[in-house]
């Protein structure tokens, strides 16, 4: 066994993770989350700032030896799905992101068995040349999720976005001509300014270009985002504008409404919704995001990417000094700090690794060993995130007790709401429990 | 312990209107007489709750003995007795003063006497205890002695030239305030040859030794052995030890006699045997008469209580059991609700008492609570004659069987500075007040005599009062009688089931007004179900006001980036926790917060 040391903290328990332990393959989701943008959209509060050409030469030496350390704590894994997010990664060059898939090759044995792997790219349009593109794809990179967010040009620039729908259709089809023939366009609803025609517009403009895969996200607007101060409180928006729609976000009602249109237009010309928020033409449905929803194991490389392996989840550290300090000891930067005599002086690695921890693992962060009934959890509440919900088979398989003895009467309830409903061995949200799924997710905490 | 002569013992008390420093002084004297060193002084070493310390009042008078090296070369037993301040605690300081023989009387040297400093010193003077006045912080720069002096004098008639001028906080001036305890509080009377006659003032239990019971021995000795009986009760026991008060401590002695304040505790496991105000005497040798005890204190202001998890009640009723021991003035009897199952209809002396009630028993006794909204005692009189003490609103019965009802009216006086006699004679009004008299204490102070509904102060009379008068205002009041009243009982139906918790009786002329703002509040409280609420206010079946809780909102359909679900689910561990703290009532859950609201109706919008 290889994963005594692990096993000992779970107690022997037969989670969902633990269940390819001893068997010949094991997989994960490898996600490399890449820190830096052109240009802070207003909306975004995510882990991304532009960077200096230097700090993206040392962040791709820093994921490379992240990357190396992980593969000796997980050996014998291999990278089912990879997913370069963001960010926006194509603020990299080609040849730094071709490094880095080299070196997830390399070390998670990325490679063509019986099912080709999925290696997507996140990028944003004007990031990318049809040059870019071609390497890219050359490099292994065969799905790109270009991030559109709307077609109307009006509606871009409220975002903050750097680009026209112009510059979306350039890179689209460049896209395209490169030879990718898996591609996902990100759009949102519920934008400011946004009405149910112009969103239409954007839906049928998109479905026109046929991408394998559209994700439709409504937005949210979070704290600590321009976009906040802007558009944070309806209440007092409405006081100081009245109803004038330019200053606010579609109403609740309107944004439904959005939601449904989605699905149908969607429907309509092929697309099947497999997640709330995801659509695929058939067979195209994004593994990587399944593994989510469906707990299997995935890795994540670079400041603030989460993972799930084994049962644990952590995530990496948030604070890129922090990342800096870890590497700058082994990795290929080697700058070190240089004191007032002008000496070179080895970096303070000593203080931020603790002894007995490889550096890699000095940057894990809010790591949480699943206790059995935290595994159940998340199996409801984020299996249930998908259209066709979750199995009870599967349910005992995993934990060895039936669905009905853990969630029996809570299942009883909310099939009784409308918010449930089963069909054979499945469980899954209805229309109305799409709706508050909140609450109904909520329900299956133990 | 040496036996002490009588003559030097001294018994006395601190009073004093709340904030002018009674527990300040307390630990000024303790200092000073060297029970703790100035190390293991903190302040307000009395206030030996956790709650007290926070608030900085006093809630629980607590008894400490010291011994003083006077001037005139002899060495003194003092016991003093630090005593709440605020009207809601009479109670208390009518317990503490029956104990001693003297008082000081404290005044803030930049406030004077406000409503509470008369009050106290009426209640000490009913006790025939001999006052004798201090006047504290003349260390502000807006003390005025000479001035507060004569207002002593001229206001409450008690002599005041002499008085000590201090700064408890500054420690000036406390050396005169001993020196004048010896001087004037009397020795205590009574022969300790007599049978054993002892006023049990106070109490509390302890897991090892049962009821530990603080008396104040008249007459006769009591020591280990003794054995005694409770007069009222008519409990025996035999004594196991006998002691006086530390700092916070209980110091066994040999024995008590006549004179002295100390404690006993004789393996009395029975709360109930031994009740505040009764009197001990020696079994085998008992004394005529018992003491008089003092003026039992009726609750005025009654609540139900119920735990919020509902398989805590019985832990909630040893906690009232316990908690009563010590307090009187706190009444409680079971009841049951259909909201909120099983709980108790407590009483209460006012809205502070029962704040600090409520905190005590979350706090001590680690219990969560559900409180409903408070009300007072009304008189209904039956077309059958009958008459019936209404404490809760839920047994009222039906209209048609009601001749009539009378509500309690207290008595209030309101000592404020003159320019704020208008916001309060209004205030008065809109409280249904009937305004007595104006008597000027001086040129800028007042004191207005209103008589008030009661029902009408437990709300938020007191913050009202402070509000609107920058916090200068003060207030005492006293129960003065019953009057017929036009009252209506305000029903509260949600989702159109009627919430007996929430109904509450109201004067018929405010009935709308505190129906809409209640269905307000609600509306607030209440979270969006899958399905619209109504909420409506209703007297005798008619609906006088309506909200409605929207359906839920839909959820913002979040994306889980990059597989951290950590958010996901603190949002979803949220949801959940909110639920827990909510009563099912029919189809809707109600977070025990809103059983409370009423208390917020702000009577201003």
């Amino acid at each position: 066994m290889l994963f005594i040391r692990k096993a000992l903290f779970y107690g022997g328990m037969k989670g969902y993770g633990m269940k390819r332990v001893g068997e010949e393959k094991k997989t994960a989701g490898l996600y490399v989350h890449v820190p830096f943008c052109v240009r802070k959209c207003a909306y975004c509060d995510f882990l991304s700032a532009p960077g200096t050409r230097e700090e993206k030469e040392r962040y791709v030496e820093q994921i490379c030896e992240e990357i190396e350390q992980e593969a000796g704590r997980y050996p014998g894994y291999c990278g089912e799905t990879v997913f370069f997010g963001g960010g926006t990664p194509t603020t990299l060059r080609p040849e730094q992101l071709e490094r880095i898939l080299d070196k997830l090759r390399s070390c998670f044995c990325v490679k063509e068995e019986a099912e080709e792997p999925e290696i997507t790219l996140e990028c944003n349009p004007g990031t990318v040349s049809r040059e870019d593109l071609r390497k890219l794809k050359k490099a292994g990179f065969n799905r790109l999720s270009i991030g559109l967010q709307s077609a109307q040009d009006e509606e871009l620039k409220k975002l903050g976005r750097i680009h026209s729908w112009e510059d979306f259709l350039e890179t689209y089809h460049a896209a395209r001509e490169a030879g990718f023939r898996n591609i996902n366009v990100d759009i949102m609803s519920a934008l400011p300014g946004q009405s149910r025609g112009s969103y239409e517009d954007t839906l049928r403009k998109v479905t026109e270009l046929r991408p394998e895969h559209i994700s439709a996200y409504s937005l949210i607007i979070e704290e600590g985002t321009p976009f906040y101060e802007q558009y944070g409180e309806a209440e007092r928006l409405r006081e100081k504008y009245g109803e004038d729609r330019a200053h606010l976000l579609p109403s609740e009602e309107e944004e439904r409404q959005m939601y449904e249109m989605t699905g149908k237009i969607l429907g309509q010309v092929g697309y099947c919704r497999y997640e709330i928020s995801n659509y695929a033409l058939p067979g195209y449905e994004c593994r990587h995001n399944i593994t989510y929803w469906k707990r299997g194991n995935y890795l994540g490389f670079g400041p603030g990417a989460a993972s799930l392996m084994e049962n644990c989840r952590f995530t990496k550290s948030r604070d890129l000094k922090e990342y800096g300090a870890v590497f700058r000891h082994g990795g290929c930067g080697k700058e070190g700090a240089v004191s007032e005599e002008g000496r070179v002086e080895r970096s303070d690695t000593s203080k931020t690794v603790p002894e007995g921890l490889d550096m890699a693992e000095s940057l894990h962060r809010e790591e949480q060993y699943l206790q059995i009934q935290e595994q159940m959890e998340e199996f409801m509440f984020l299996g249930l995130r998908l259209i066709k919900g979750v199995s009870a088979e599967e349910f005992q398989e995993y934990f060895h007790v039936p669905i009905e003895e853990v969630y029996g009467a809570v299942l009883k309830k909310l099939e009784g709401q409308g918010l449930l409903a089963r069909a054979e061995d499945r469980i899954f949200l209805t229309k109305k429990g799409i709706d508050v799924s909140n609450v109904v997710l909520a329900e299956f905490l133990l | 312990m040496a036996q002490t002569d009588q003559s030097r013992i001294r018994n006395f008390c601190i009073i004093a209107h709340i904030d002018h420093g009674k527990s300040t002084l307390a630990d000024r004297i303790i200092e000073k007489t060297g029970l703790l060193t100035s190390r293991e002084m903190q302040d307000q070493v009395l206030d030996n709750m956790d709650l007290e310390r926070e608030r900085g009042i006093t809630i629980k008078a607590q008894t400490v003995r010291l011994v003083y090296q006077a001037k005139d070369g002899e060495e003194y037993i003092f016991n003093l007795i630090d005593t709440p301040g605020h009207v809601d605690f009479n109670y208390e300081v009518s317990r503490a003063l029956a104990a001693c023989d003297g008082a000081i009387l404290v005044v803030d040297a930049a406030q004077g006497i406000e409503a509470q400093t008369l009050a106290n010193v009426y209640l000490a003077l009913d006790h025939d205890l001999d006052v004798f006045p201090v006047i504290n912080k003349i260390d502000l720069p807006s003390a005025d002695p000479e001035h507060v002096i004569e207002e002593i004098e001229d206001v409450i008639g008690i002599e005041a030239q002499d008085a000590p001028l201090i700064s408890a906080k500054n420690g000036i001036g406390i050396e005169d305030v001993l020196e004048q305890v010896v001087e004037k509080v009397p020795a205590p009377k009574g022969s300790a040859d007599a049978p054993l006659k002892a006023l049990i003032f106070d109490s509390v239990y302890d897991s090892y030794k049962g009821v530990i019971v603080f008396c104040r021995l008249r007459e006769g000795r009591v020591k280990k052995g003794t054995r005694i009986k409770m007069m009222a009760t008519g409990a025996t026991a035999e004594v196991v030890e006998v002691g006086y008060f530390g700092a916070g401590q209980f110091i066994p002695c040999e024995e008590l006699e006549a004179g002295m304040v100390g404690y006993l505790t004789a393996s009395i496991k029975n709360v109930k045997d031994t009740r505040v105000g009764d009197t001990v005497t020696d079994l085998d040798n008992p004394c005529g008469e018992p003491l008089p005890g003092y003026k039992k204190v009726n609750p005025m202001v009654y609540c139900g209580i119920y735990p919020a998890d509902t398989n805590k009640y019985p832990d909630l009723r040893d906690a009232l059991e316990k908690l009563q021991l010590n307090d009187a003035s706190l009444f409680y009897e079971p009841e049951t609700s259909l909201a909120l199952g099983f709980g108790f209809r407590c009483g209460f002396l006012g809205l502070l008492h029962l704040d600090i009630i409520q905190e005590r028993l979350e706090r001590e006794y680690n219990l969560d609570l559900v409180t409903t909204a408070p009300g007072v005692i009304y008189k209904v009189y039956k077309t059958s004659g009958e008459m019936i003490e209404l404490t809760n609103p839920s047994n009222l019965p039906d209209p048609s069987e009601i001749d009539y009802m009378e509500e309690p009216i207290v008595s209030a006086e309101i000592m404020v500075t003159t320019e704020f006699i208008g916001p309060i004679m209004q205030l008065c009004q809109e409280r249904r007040g009937r305004y007595l008299s104006t008597e000027y204490i001086e040129t800028t102070r007042a004191l207005l005599k209103y008589e008030l509904p009661l029902n009408e102060i437990i709300y938020d009379f007191f913050d009202a009062l402070k509000s609107r008068s920058r916090g200068y205002a003060s207030f005492d009041y006293d129960l003065k009688g019953y009057e017929t009243s036009k009252l209506v009982k305000l029903d509260i139906l949600i989702n159109k089931e009627e919430v007996d918790a929430l109904s509450f009786i109201v004067h018929a002329d405010s009935a709308y007004e505190r129906g809409r703002k209640m269905c307000e509040k609600l509306k607030e409280e209440i979270p969006r179900h899958l399905f619209e609420i109504p909420i409506q206010a209703a007297v005798g079946g008619k609906v006088i006001a309506r909200e409605t809780v929207k359906a839920m909102r839909k959820d913002v359909l979040a994306k889980c980036y990059g597989g951290d679900i950590t958010r996901k689910k603190k949002l979803l561990e949220k949801q959940k926790e909110g639920k827990k703290r909510m009563r099912q009532v029919g189809n809707v859950e109600i977070p025990q917060s809103a059983f409370m609201s009423v208390l917020k109706l702000d009577t201003r919008d």
